[in-house]
């Protein structure tokens, strides 16, 4: 989910291959006998960077994903919940660290996509965009948003990259409870109290849509597509995972006595399909291009938390630094000599 | 009844008070300190931070959660944990007025977090031999947690002592700001002694000694001053605190203040 | 050092005794101690009693991809390392 597609407004050309060259053909033949490429392999370098824009900005995604919910822990309403809490938020976190991690196999380094999430000039998934406003939205987003993270990252287990491949596998078997937490949440509320099945459907009205824009535009507006298919990096199209997605959980909703925003959402007999009313894009691309109404706070928490940390950062490295020194003075002399 | 029955009732009593209070001083230490800790997820200084820190606040809550359960019991009003945590105002809470004083930077939570660490040690590794056996069982598991905590909150303050000039100066600051508030982790009071005396809890000044020369340790290889204890004794374990704990409480608070009744 | 560069360490972990090391990811850390924290923090959260290797990713030899034929290629011909090279009468059981 978090990958949502992005690369479709990247620069770089999907057609890096050239056609007759031996390297291309037999890491195609590899890619189609479903073997894993892995960080020494040979690759077409517009494979390498593809994954590496894709993998980025999925781990942005997870590190920026903490701030909407990490705005609820300290107000959680009981212990438990609180608890709950931060063991999602701290898995988002470990999530991030796998993909930067797989990320770095392909040659960039960590503080090199530190810069670009902090200059602005990294994506990340929209959704994250969106302020948490009341504790409804804690249940909306662990219910919608990786209910779609989870429909987007299980094809991602099948990627052809062994890193990235093996990172999504062991996120998906964290993921697990994220998304029953986010219901079982919703459940509460609206088996509780007026007020609290108000606050319920009002977290429902505002992260329906954001929710479906997730997994991106349709793929018949992008040529990237079919190159990442082929590839073996992208499973589905964003329709079909963005269909698959709306008609499990609208009878979801429809459990829960919740209200879908939507006056032209009607069930499909022919296609056996939940149909949805028109997607606002223009709302998605203002977002991606920095005008949600959150892009401003979340960037800025990240480049706060990053330059009072500085500090922090130097100590640890100018400690280590003086103990090596300590300990190995001979080979530091040889070293500087 | 006998005139030495009813006196030895109302021991009891003030005995089993005694005991509610001195769990209920454990528990909202943990939970205090758990929640400070919970308002730097996401902000930390590298990624790899943001997750040790919300590792310590889930243990610190834990440990909260267990203990608030058992003074609820033996309070014996049918006060849950939440009840508890959600429901009683700053003057009803008995933490330890070092674990309310606010994050500062991270240097600061450091320091603080390693001198509750350090008292934590001693306490519940005495506490893990108490002839109450649910504490002693809730303190066997805490202290594991704790000898992991100490590491983190100790390496910190070597590498923050021993780092630059800035780090120097500025644990050194909050380890001068900090200071003041330790005489409360090891004066015994008569809870303190009550416990003691029923095997429960420890002799206070017997850890203080231990915890001290650890202390000693600790400062110098992290190349800090030990500052010297002022007069003002602080006393968070009696109810008596520090402004911040009104704010920090407010916002837990906020939700099952506003919809009295509502279950989450 | 620079406080960009926090070297990188990969993390090897064995969850049950009688299994072995499997390499799960990477990590930053300024020192080996920071290391091992940071591996335990990100790596094992959901376990307990695991064995953490962390090495620094410099310090890692790997084999070449490229040089597979030369490294490799040679055992390929030798069948004779491989069992189904000697033919056992069926009569024989358990080799």
């Amino acid at each position: 989910m978090y990958t949502q597609a992005l690369d479709t407004h990247g620069k770089d050309a999907a057609a890096g291959a050239t056609e007759g060259d031996a390297h291309a053909t037999r890491f195609q033949a590899r890619v189609d006998a479903e073997e894993k490429v892995e960080p020494k392999d040979w690759m077409p370098e517009a494979y390498r960077q593809t994954l590496i824009r894709q993998i980025s900005q999925h781990a942005h995604s997870e590190i920026v994903g903490m701030l909407p919910e990490g705005n609820w822990i300290t107000r959680a309403p009981t212990l438990k919940r609180k608890a709950v809490l931060i063991a999602k938020v701290q898995d988002e976190g470990g999530h991030g660290m796998y993909l930067y991690s797989a990320a770095e196999t392909l040659g960039i380094a960590r503080a090199q996509m530190l810069e670009q999430l902090l200059s602005g000039a990294a994506k990340y998934s929209s959704i994250f965009n969106y302020p948490t406003l009341t504790w409804a939205d804690v249940g909306a987003i662990g219910w919608l948003v990786d209910g779609a993270a989870i429909m987007n990252q299980i094809p991602i287990c099948r990627c052809s990259y062994g890193p990235y491949a093996r990172a999504m596998v062991r996120i998906c078997k964290e993921e697990s409870f994220h998304q029953r937490q986010g219901f079982e949440i919703m459940l509460t509320l609206t088996q509780g109290s007026h007020a609290q099945r108000e606050m319920a459907q009002d977290a429902l009205n505002r992260w329906w849509w954001p929710s479906l824009m997730m997994f991106g535009p349709s793929d018949a507006d992008s040529k990237h597509t079919a190159q990442s298919m082929r590839w073996k990096i992208k499973r589905f199209s964003n329709d079909e995972l963005r269909q698959k997605f709306i008609d499990i959980t609208v009878p979801q909703a429809h459990f829960l006595g919740l209200t879908i925003p939507d006056n032209e959402l009607h069930w499909d007999e022919a296609t056996q399909h939940y149909r949805v009313g028109p997607i606002d894009w223009s709302e998605f691309y203002a977002v991606l291009k920095g005008n949600g109404p959150c892009n401003r706070e979340r960037l800025e928490a990240r480049q706060r938390a990053h330059e009072s940390g500085r500090w922090v950062r130097e100590a640890a490295a100018a400690h280590a630094e003086r103990a090596r020194n300590r300990s190995n003075p001979a080979q530091v002399a040889g070293e500087a000599a | 009844m006998s005139a030495t029955s009813a006196s030895s009732e109302i021991r009891d009593q003030a005995q089993e008070e005694a005991r509610c209070q001195y769990v209920l001083r454990l528990a909202d230490t943990s939970l205090v300190l758990g929640q400070r800790l919970a308002e730097w997820i996401g902000h930390a200084p590298a990624l790899e931070e943001d997750l040790a820190l919300a590792n310590l606040s889930l243990d610190l809550i834990g440990q909260a959660r267990l203990l608030l359960t058992y003074a609820g019991e033996l309070e014996g009003r049918g006060r849950d944990e939440d009840a508890l945590a959600f429901m009683r105002d700053a003057p009803q809470f008995m933490n330890l007025a070092l674990a309310e004083q606010p994050n500062g930077d991270f240097g600061n939570t450091i320091v603080r977090q390693w001198l509750i660490d350090s008292w934590q040690l001693e306490v519940y590794g005495a506490l893990a031999h108490s002839a109450d056996t649910r504490l002693a069982a809730i303190a066997a598991k805490a202290i594991r947690e704790t000898r992991y905590h100490y590491r983190f909150s100790s390496g910190w303050l070597v590498r923050l002592g021993d780092g630059t000039a800035e780090s120097h100066e500025r644990v050194q600051r909050a380890l001068d700001a900090l200071w003041r508030f330790t005489p409360e982790l090891f004066e015994p009071d008569e809870i303190d002694q009550r416990m003691n005396r029923a095997g429960i809890g420890p002799a206070l000044p017997e850890l203080a000694a231990r915890w001290s020369a650890r202390v000693e340790r600790d400062l110098s290889e992290a190349t800090l001053t030990r500052p010297a204890t002022g007069p003002y004794p602080w006393h968070g374990k009696r109810g008596v605190h520090t402004e911040h704990l009104g704010h920090l409480l407010g916002e837990m608070q906020h939700l099952q203040r506003t919809y009295p009744g509502a279950r989450w | 050092m620079s406080e960009a560069d926090w070297p990188l360490f990969e993390v090897f972990i064995r969850s049950r005794s009688g299994l072995e090391h499997k390499h799960v990811g990477s990590l930053h850390a300024a020192d080996a101690r920071m290391a091992i924290e940071h591996a335990r923090d990100v790596y094992t959260r959901r376990q307990e009693g695991v064995s953490l290797w962390v090495v620094r990713s410099a310090d890692i030899i790997a084999s070449d991809p490229e040089e597979a034929d030369a490294l490799f290629e040679p055992a390929r011909d030798k069948v004779y390392r491989h069992p189904t090279f000697y033919e056992i009468p069926d009569e024989v059981k358990n080799l």
